[in-house]
């Protein structure tokens, strides 16, 4: 086949594009889709996610105006809702009203269970030499976390069985902690 | 034989390989998008320091590489191979990748996290991947001070990432279940189940030659191995599913046929496309499979998908060719290794 472009070269080029919903295809040569700028595949989807994960926090978005800014890294909550990008750590702590609801939509969850760091680990004299964790009530917290996880799944796909054995698993758990 | 260990065989037919990811981010620095060029060199040197200074074993292996003094093709060559994702090959600044000799485990520095740890293995084997993963993060938590809240988990700069900053992969060869059109329907089923299913490259990329992958996309509030448990379990689902739907598939002349040719065409055309390339390799692997082709081995297969991308064929011939060059070397190539 010959290119779309210039009608000479063969084509061996193939994009397909979808911006704003709007469809387009070429068949190119190598030659034409460099001069359109499709050389570099990769160039530009840096700024195509940026604006995608930007909406996650699109309707929460406050005025410019009323801006706190993190005391560390200088963001404020319009930057992390404009880029999806959150500027440092303590961004989290300072947002975290802010940030909430965007996570609860994505994760479904908001408390982390799971490996923790050291940071977290040592300011809690959590573990022994081996690395073993002493803290089973804990251990317990996290097991049911996930527990409740799964049992969400299993109503979401309704394997009611499976839901009732998880949620019996999770008031026994529940029940010795205390 | 069994290359991969203890898994059996019907899953090396559809689990191509396995990838966990983990996101690590430093206490005392700000995330790579508000970090200037200073601020991620010190990055660099500290998470390099101690990975090489630490007294393990794993460190000696691992190698340094500045992406400033990369070549373009040697750089799109590891997004090919999957060690690097693209986005981090758009913009090198103040990046740099440790990676280990064998090229299974490569951790980018300053992409959209200070630390992504990365580990790829051929076959199905989730847990032994995290393993290896878990460790060498325990070794840099050892030496560095990881951002880490009780309630949030490991801190990312996208929040899509926080809680275990885990994404846990596999990459599948379905045909069968492509051929059957049930994967569109499928996409749904598994994103209520908390897992995505992309093309190649990952997110926004098209499946070529039937290749997904399948990975969680939830990190808070579920552990590691949950996680991993999850994807584990809907894998073999799904294997079980495309092995079921090759058993009719494969029974029709029609597929013999597709099959056969496909081969005929890779041992004998002077020009090759990437594309029509990878999707020949896709049916010939599919004809191994199913036992069609018995004088072709699947390993053989496997490499060359990875081995006939643009970038990583002119890394391998070491030099930069024009489109048409690269489809001539290209047929050459795989004429060559089905010899």
């Amino acid at each position: 086949m010959k290119c779309q472009k210039c009608g000479k070269e063969n084509a061996n080029t193939h994009i397909k594009t979808i911006i704003n919903g709007d469809y387009k295809e070429y068949i190119l040569c190598g030659e034409c889709a460099k001069e359109m700028g499709y050389n570099n595949f990769f160039a530009d989807m840096e700024n195509d996610f940026s604006t995608l994960l930007g909406s996650f926090f699109g309707n929460t978005l406050p005025a410019r105006s009323q801006a706190t800014h993190c005391p560390t890294c200088g963001s404020t909550y319009y930057d992390i809702a404009d880029s999806g990008k959150v500027g440092c750590a303590d961004c989290y702590t300072t947002f975290i009203d802010l940030l909430m609801p965007s996570i609860r939509r994505i994760h479904g969850n908001t408390t982390h269970c799971g490996k923790k760091s050291f940071a977290d680990r040592n300011s809690k004299e959590r573990i022994d030499v081996e690395g073993v964790s002493k803290d089973k009530q804990n251990n317990n917290r996290s097991k049911i976390a996930d527990l409740k996880a799964q049992l969400n799944q299993a109503v979401e796909i309704q394997n009611f069985e499976e839901a009732a054995k998880l949620r019996d698993e999770i008031k026994s758990l529940e029940d010795n902690n205390g | 034989m069994d290359n991969f260990g203890n898994v059996n065989k019907m899953d090396n037919n559809v689990v191509i390989s396995t990838r966990i990811r983990l996101a690590r981010n430093l206490k005392d620095y700000p995330f790579p998008c508000r970090l200037n060029e200073t601020g991620m060199n010190e990055v660099n040197e500290k998470i390099r320091d101690a990975l090489l200074q630490g007294n393990s074993a794993i460190a000696k292996d691992f190698q340094y590489i500045d992406f400033e003094d990369m070549s373009d093709t040697m750089k799109v060559s590891l997004v090919e191979k999957h060690l690097v994702s693209p986005e981090f090959i758009s913009n090198t600044k103040g990046r740099a990748l440790l990676l280990l000799n064998d090229g299974t485990v490569g951790i980018m520095l300053n992409e959209e996290d200070h630390i992504r740890l990365q580990i790829i293995e051929k076959g199905f084997c989730l847990e032994k991947t995290y393993d290896l993963a878990d460790k060498i993060d325990t070794l840099l938590d050892e030496h560095l001070s990881f951002a880490f809240d009780e309630k949030l988990g490991y801190l990312t700069q996208c929040p899509t990432n926080i809680g275990t900053g885990m994404r846990a992969s596999v990459m599948l060869h379905l045909p069968a279940l492509k051929k059957s059109g049930a994967m569109n329907m499928l996409a749904g089923n598994l994103n209520k189940l908390g897992l995505t299913i992309r093309g190649t490259y990952g997110e926004g990329t098209a499946s070529e030659g039937a290749i997904y992958q399948l990975s969680n996309q939830v990190s808070l509030g579920i552990s590691e191995k949950a996680a991993i448990e999850n994807l584990k379990n809907v894998t073999i689902q799904l294997v079980n599913q495309e092995v079921k739907q090759r058993e009719t598939l494969v029974k029709s002349i029609e597929t013999k046929d597709t099959v056969m040719r496909s081969l005929g065409l890779l041992k004998n055309a002077c020009l090759m496309t990437h594309k029509e390339a990878v999707n020949l390799l896709s049916n010939v692997r599919f004809g191994i499979c199913a036992g069609l082709i018995k004088d072709v081995d699947l390993e053989k297969i496997n490499d060359l998908i990875t081995e006939i991308q643009p970038a990583t064929l002119m890394t391998a011939l070491n030099k930069h060719l024009s489109p048409k060059d690269r489809d001539i070397k290209r047929a050459d190539y795989i004429r060559e290794k089905l010899k």
